[in-house]
């Protein structure tokens, strides 16, 4: 059902008797809808959005996008050698792209020496994996549609007919 | 300075010196507020800096930019099939509180009667009062939903009235009307010969059916002022821009008053507007109709009867079991746990025993209120 996933994507927290409340549906039917959602690979987990740039430290990761231009390999395309690469834990993300390369990877990491030795270790040296541009993330503003600042004081006033 | 006497007429409103108790304090969860938790859209906003920077900084035609009217008019037609000529039919306001404003002068000479239905939004009775007519009061009840019932009307009704104030989804109590229903008010209107005012400024949420504007009833146009706006749909309430809908004789009357008061309204307002575009308004209506569930039950589960309101986002919970008054209960609570509610006597003396819950409020700051609101019935009432 897809309104519980909106309720749970705004609040990975909110309960089975509250969801149930809130569409108008028992508590089981939620808890049973939940746990096919679950099975079904739809709801991979629950975890809490941290905002990074508020517990950074001269220990925090680094992240990186970088460009891999890849030759594609007969019958599986690029599939495989997505696969070969985003199985690596300092991945975080992986997308096959449109444009100039074929696949933006998003790598973390513990300081920029660990993310370029893994480019130039593990990643550069594959075999077909024709080019990669690194791009360190400076700042982060935004991510996954959240603003990554304190929340600023509502300006509405507390009372208004 | 002698002040006129109709003004003075008017009583002061005793609301004030509670909305200054609760503006006076700190880090209060407020369910007290008529106006949408978010900030206008981005790409509304963006709008007005945009239109700024190219310089749309002059007076707009009285009636308000031709594509704001046009775009209003499109909109009506394809939403509810309602046909007004952008020309001669639609009037762009400072807000739907202006648009009544006019429509009132317009439509009212000397001690006419208006009926309207309580509890009601503060402004229709002095509005009318201030244009020398008469507000007529219906009560309406709790077993009805607060809905006005047709034989009310017409147990209201002699020669001098001339028209009717009728405001669904409505500001408090959340009461709406199916289609059915408003059929039954059009055959009272129309056997008084009625004018209709119909501020339809929540029209965008109304949860349990589709929204019916009056003047969509079968000749209801012909007397039916239509008012309507962007403030709660697009959480444009700072902007000030609304709209009146109506027949070419009575838009006409108004616009002659509205460029004489107003002149028009702020062209970086309708610059604004004009580009909200058909956003999609369903997903913030799903996210409101949860959040009216869980209101009204937490509200009957710790013992403050309240009934479904089927449109707005206010919630109308009875508190008459507790022996407090509206403006009591609401004090207190804002004393003891930091609770902003607003008394139902702020909309007439039939609100008496009820307080206007405002759910446009996250889901965590509701749930945390209810939590106070139920300790504060536990150890204080």
């Amino acid at each position: 059902m897809k309104e519980i996933l909106e309720i749970l994507e705004k609040d990975a927290r909110t309960t089975p008797e509250e969801i149930g409340k809130l569409l108008e549906i028992s508590p089981k039917a939620v808890r049973n809808e939940i746990k096919k959602l679950e099975k079904d690979g739809v709801i991979l987990r629950y975890k809490a959005i941290i905002n990074k740039e508020m517990v950074r430290d001269e220990h925090a990761d680094v992240r990186a996008l970088i460009e891999v231009r890849l030759t594609p390999q007969k019958n599986v395309g690029f599939d495989r050698l997505a696969e070969r690469i985003y199985q690596f834990p300092e991945v975080a993300s992986c997308y096959l792209m449109s444009g100039t390369y074929d696949l933006l990877v998003v790598v973390e990491g513990k300081s920029i020496h660990t993310v370029s030795s893994f480019v130039s270790e593990k990643l550069a040296p594959m075999e077909n994996v024709r080019g990669t541009v690194t791009h360190f993330i400076l700042k982060k503003y935004k991510e996954d549609g959240d603003i990554l600042k304190q929340p600023e004081r509502s300006k509405r006033p507390a009372i208004s007919l | 300075m002698r002040i006129s006497k109709v003004v003075e007429q008017i009583p002061p409103s005793g609301i004030r010196v509670f909305f200054d108790l609760v503006l006076g304090m700190k880090d209060v969860i407020s369910l007290g507020v008529g106006e949408p938790d978010f900030v206008t859209p981005w790409n509304i906003r963006e709008a007005a800096i945009y239109s700024l920077e190219e310089g749309y900084t002059s007076y707009t035609s009285n009636k308000g930019l031709p594509e704001l009217r046009e775009a209003i008019s499109r909109h009506l037609k394809n939403r509810y099939g309602l046909d007004y000529d952008p020309e001669e039919e639609i009037l762009i306001t400072v807000g739907v509180s202006e648009a009544f404003d006019l429509a009132m002068r317009a439509v009212i000479t000397r001690a006419d009667k208006i009926l309207i239905p309580e509890p009601y939004y503060v402004s229709y009775g002095p509005i009318a009062t201030l244009c020398g007519g008469k507000p007529v009061y219906i009560k309406t009840r709790v077993e009805n939903g607060f809905k006005i019932m047709p034989k009310d009307i017409s147990g209201h009704c002699d020669g001098k009235t001339k028209g009717i104030v009728l405001n669904y989804p409505n500001n408090p109590t959340g009461a709406s009307y199916s289609r059915k229903e408003l059929s039954r008010i059009a055959k009272a209107v129309l056997k008084h010969n009625l004018i209709m005012i119909s501020d339809e400024i929540y029209s965008d949420l109304t949860y349990d059916f589709k929204h019916t504007p009056f003047a969509a009833l079968p000749r209801m146009k012909e007397r039916t002022i239509y008012l309507n706006g962007f403030s709660k749909a697009y959480a444009m309430t700072g902007w000030r821009i609304g709209y009146a809908c109506g027949p070419r004789d009575v838009i006409a009357a108004m616009t002659k008053i509205h460029q004489y008061t107003m002149l028009c309204a702020s062209i970086i307002s309708q610059e604004a507007a004009l580009k909200n575009g058909e956003r999609s308004t369903e997903e913030m209506k799903r996210e409101y109709k949860r959040r009216r569930s869980f209101v009204v039950w937490r509200l009957n589960e710790m013992g403050l009867e309240c009934h479904k309101p089927e449109g707005a986002f206010y919630a109308f919970p009875s508190i008459k079991k507790t022996g407090l008054s509206s403006m009591e209960f609401s004090k207190e609570l804002l004393k003891k746990e930091k609770v902003a509610v607003v008394p139902g006597t702020a909309f007439g003396p039939s609100g008496e025993g009820y307080l206007r819950i405002s759910y446009a409020s996250s889901m965590d700051k509701l749930k945390e209120a209810f939590i106070r609101i139920e300790r504060f019935l536990k150890e204080e009432v």
